[in-house]
């Protein structure tokens, strides 16, 4: 991986994610992480240049607006959309995917209703995440979870973006951690609850149980189209 | 040796094959009713199956040069699909099974999508991409269930691929000499900017669509806008599938469905396999469409597992979900 810093030392790449590179490093001092965008063959150079240049902008801006209303976000340390690189802050912890197969049942719930919280806050805020699933937040090591990777994040137009970020959480419940999934998706509700209130939390279900009619239930959707 | 003959009949096709465990494909006899225009019409469907059931039935057992006492067990797609189509191909095979006293064997189509693609292309442990007319869905076998990782928010790849090029004027037919004609429209086209929708794993294509007629109306050029809205449809797809092997670690994908058959969507997911050190598989065309074949092939796998179910029981299921069904074989 190539960083074109002098003030930044990348020690070792902990991740080859779908879309980034991530590497942990320091930078003037400070324990960062490097996330550097890479190109894609089998996108025409025109669309990868946009979506790389798009997703880093957006996603550095975002995260500092998060920072700004108190969500869990790590810190922006430093952003060059051209090359596709955004340094910042390293939660210590671990990806809550992997932590929830551990931990037990208490620790897990507290950690789901921290996650709601945060996901309630960002959504009060008029940010739908985009990718909500459980590889996308860091339980860190004082028990609070942490919110990363939001290139697919933006500014909330109505309650089917909210309802999308709901829909994706259960979706990864449901594929990832099928087997506690009912509970686990309760103590993460409550905490969503807790921050946007009980009627908008009933809104965004409806909206939900409505998304998860179209792609799915496809079958339902040919039904209702040709009868 | 186990010989299972199964019956397809969930929406357009209706189909019988037989096979055995060798495994051998022993029969392969469809009937594909053809709208006269527009979409497809369930009790129209219906009926055109209920006419031609008897013949598709016979000539699989000839193809098999088979009695139907030899066949050890009959299975049929429950679902999902369109009830109308359904009912006749669970009547047909409830009879079957109740005259010659055969098991009877429940069988959801979207897994035997899967699984004959499974069978035919040799891959194991595979993320599944289902790109058809109305589905598009990524999944994978996990825990004894096809999980689903992602799917489309909206309208199905294919469905998006047909409209549009429906409404270019471009089509039907929508298919020529094995080209789809969204990738032929698409040569010498150039990129112009259009929305690039994934959230998450899951895609979305009416935004694209919507964007794609607004640009036509205003005079973009047809090549531009098949091109753009190829290139963003299909990397979008790939973009997805990325991400699923990314967070699932699989070595393997397997395309089934009819888009499957398009050969610049493959060339863009082979892009990716590479530098990902994965395998592609790609099911064979004339098996990516709905058949009775797939049916009996998932129908053997269950009935060795001793999966059966009493005729009066074998309803049929509009809505059976994928992630419904134990994989237990
Ligand atoms: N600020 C951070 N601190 C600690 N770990 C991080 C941080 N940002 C990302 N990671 C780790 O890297 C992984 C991938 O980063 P992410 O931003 O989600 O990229 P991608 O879009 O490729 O999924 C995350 O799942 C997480 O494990
Ligand atoms: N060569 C091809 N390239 C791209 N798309 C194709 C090709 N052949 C068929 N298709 C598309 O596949 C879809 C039909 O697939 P099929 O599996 O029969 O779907 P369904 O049963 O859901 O209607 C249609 O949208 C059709 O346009
Ligand atoms: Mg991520
Ligand atoms: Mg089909």
């Amino acid at each position: 991986m190539t960083v074109s810093t002098c003030v930044g030392r990348v020690s070792k790449v902990i991740y080859l994610g779908a879309e980034a590179l991530i590497a942990e490093g320091e930078f003037l001092g400070r324990s960062v992480v490097f996330k550097q965008r890479v190109s894609k063959p089998y996108r025409v150079p025109e669309l990868d240049r946009a979506i790389i240049s798009r997703r880093t902008i957006s996603e550095a801006r975002i995260l500092t607006l998060l920072e700004e209303v108190g969500v869990r976000v790590p810190k922006i340390v430093f952003v060059d959309p051209l090359v596709g690189l955004i340094v910042m802050e390293k939660i210590e912890g671990l990806v809550l995917r992997d932590a929830l197969k551990d931990l037990d049942w208490e620790v897990a719930c507290r950690a789901m209703v921290s996650a709601g919280r945060e996901v309630g806050k960002m959504h009060r805020a008029g940010i739908a995440h985009g990718d909500v699933t459980t590889s996308n937040m860091i339980l860190a090591r004082d028990g609070d979870v942490y919110i990363v990777d939001l290139g697919l994040a933006k500014h909330v137009e109505d309650v089917e973006d909210v309802a999308v970020d709901i829909h994706l959480l259960i979706r990864v419940l449901e594929s990832s951690h099928y087997s506690a999934r009912e509970e686990l998706f309760k103590c993460f509700i409550s905490g969503y609850r807790e921050v946007v209130g009980e009627e908008f939390t009933r809104e965004v279900i409806n909206k939900v149980s409505e998304i998860r009619l179209r792609g799915r239930y496809v079958e339902e959707r040919k039904v209702r189209k040709t009868n | 040796m186990v010989i299972v003959l199964g019956v397809e009949s969930t929406a357009h096709t209706f189909g019988v094959g037989i096979v055995s465990d060798e495994p051998r494909i022993l029969a392969d006899s469809r009937f594909n009713y053809i709208p006269e225009k527009g979409g497809i019409h369930p009790r129209e469907a219906a009926d055109n199956f209920i006419k031609n059931a008897p013949k598709v039935l016979k000539e699989a057992l000839t193809q098999a040069n088979l009695d139907i006492e030899a066949v050890d067990a009959v299975a049929v797609a429950l679902g999902p699909g369109l009830g109308p189509c359904l009912r006749v191909g669970a009547t047909v095979a409830r009879a079957l099974a109740a005259y010659y006293g055969k098991p009877l064997v429940p069988v959801n189509h979207a897994v035997a999508h899967i699984e004959i693609g499974k069978m035919l292309t040799g891959a194991r442990d595979p993320l599944v991409v289902y790109i058809s007319g109305g589905n598009t869905v990524i999944t994978a076998l996990h825990g004894g269930r096809y999980r689903v990782f992602g799917e489309t928010l909206d309208i199905a790849l294919g469905n998006f691929m047909d409209t549009l090029v429906r409404e270019l004027g471009l089509a039907p037919p929508y298919v020529v000499g094995g080209v789809h004609a969204l990738d032929r429209c698409s040569e010498g086209g150039k990129f112009v900017d259009l929305p690039y929708v994934v959230k998450g794993q899951d895609t979305s294509y009416s935004g694209l669509l919507t964007a794609a007629l607004k640009a036509y109306r205003s005079g973009v050029r047809v090549e531009d806008i098949c091109f753009s809205a190829r290139e963003i449809a299909y990397s979008s797809l790939v973009e997805v599938a990325e991400r699923g092997v990314a967070q699932l670690g699989k070595k393997e994908i397997l395309l089934v469905g009819g888009v499957a058959a398009s050969k610049y969507l493959v060339e863009k997911f082979r892009a990716m396999a590479e530098y990902r050190n994965l395998r592609i598989y790609v099911v064979p065309p004339k098996y990516a469409v709905d058949n009775g074949v797939m049916i009996a092939w998932t129908g053997l796998q269950l009935f060795k597992k001793g999966v059966s179910v009493e005729p009066e029981k074998a309803v049929v299921r509009q809505r059976w979900r994928l992630d419904s069904v134990d994989v237990c074989w």
